[in-house]
């Protein structure tokens, strides 16, 4: 009997252990997507859209999440330094120039790359700061 | 007393709808009294109000475009320049949007001008027209030298432009949307970079074509 309770007392811990960390990765997922909105807002709207739909054909959309889900490694680096390679983004190139944006830090760039990849019909989880830094020194 | 104010109510009524029956758009800009001599001999008070003076550049194809397109024309103005990366972009989405309502009535063109003298030649411009998806001659997107453009805006259209080391790309300049009627006076201002003033340069153009006819 006293097995079980203790048993019952140490499963219990375990599990409010474990939906505690669930919970903590989803207020952090959350936090990035609200930071990085206002950062997308501030930053990238002008050209890309309130709702990721691009410009004609100066700015590409923000929706083709195959194509975010591919380049993941490379969003860091078209941020902070800016880009003027052609891209396909849903089967139309592009081949405007992407302005640079030297002033966001590796913590704007990792909650927006998050809040692009989690709106616009996209839904593609976290993105951590840790994994842009490593990214941004990968730039060519 | 009831009667009384029945009949303020019904006077109140009418004053409202005549305002809104013939609502006309004001007329901006500077304004002088002149006196005229009419055929029969007698002095008459007329306004001259600040109109557009001529002016000749180069569109997105190369061609001199001047007054002439305009004719029998209202349109609305803007100034930008292609590598703008901050209310340009903005400026132009809503443009497009009064653009696409009124994409097939002849009487409404829209005419930009861009401010990066050094930059923008009219082959960049073609290139921007395309990108935008509006290269046609009823929007036109035209160059002109800093002489020529700068003064335009500050004096004519009362829009700020200039070069600015300080600012990323370059330059700065204001964003608001011009309209023009056919007689080349300014009849309103609108930032092009807020979505419920474009919707009432939507509603305005449609009050100044009816004044026009």
């Amino acid at each position: 009997m006293r097995k079980n309770i203790i048993l019952a007392i140490f499963l219990t811990v375990i599990s409010a252990i474990i939906y505690a960390c669930q919970n903590a990765s989803e207020i952090e997922l959350s936090t990035y997507i609200s930071n990085g909105k206002d950062i997308y807002r501030a930053n990238c709207q002008n050209c890309h859209g309130e709702n990721g739909e691009g410009l004609g054909e100066l700015a590409p959309p923000l929706t083709d999440s195959v194509f975010l889900e591919k380049n993941k490694s490379k969003l860091a680096c078209y941020i902070k330094n800016g880009t003027d390679q052609p891209m396909t983004i849903n089967g139309k190139t592009y081949q405007g120039k992407m302005p640079a944006f030297p002033k966001l830090q590796t913590i704007d760039i990792a909650q927006v790359t998050v809040y692009i990849t989690n709106a616009f019909g996209n839904k593609q989880g976290m993105y951590k700061y840790e994994q842009v830094a490593k990214d941004l020194q990968e730039c060519k | 007393m009831k009667k009384s104010y029945f009949s303020l109510l019904v006077l109140f009524i009418a004053t409202l709808a005549s305002c809104s029956n013939d609502k006309k758009l004001p007329i901006f800009g500077e304004r002088e009294a002149k006196i005229i001599k009419g055929a029969d001999g007698i002095d008459r008070i007329d306004t001259v109000y600040q109109t557009i003076p001529n002016f000749s550049f180069l569109n997105q194809d190369s061609t001199v475009l001047t007054q002439d397109a305009f004719k029998g024309k209202i349109y609305v103005a803007d100034f930008f320049f292609t590598s703008c990366t901050t209310i340009c972009p903005t400026m132009h989405r809503n443009l497009k949007t009064v653009y696409d309502d009124y994409k097939t009535n002849p009487d409404v063109m829209f005419l930009s001008h861009t401010i990066d003298f050094k930059y923008d030649k009219p082959s960049v411009l073609k290139k921007y027209a395309e990108k935008l998806g509006v290269d046609v001659a009823k929007w036109q997107f035209v160059y002109g030298s800093k002489d020529q453009v700068y003064p335009l805006a500050e004096k004519s259209y009362l829009v700020a432009v200039g070069e600015d080391n300080q600012s990323p790309d370059g330059y700065m300049h204001q964003g608001w949307l011009i309209l023009i009627d056919k007689q080349k006076r300014m009849r309103g201002a609108y930032d092009g970079t807020k979505a419920e003033q474009v919707e009432q340069l939507k509603k305005d153009i449609l009050i100044l074509l009816a004044e026009e006819k």
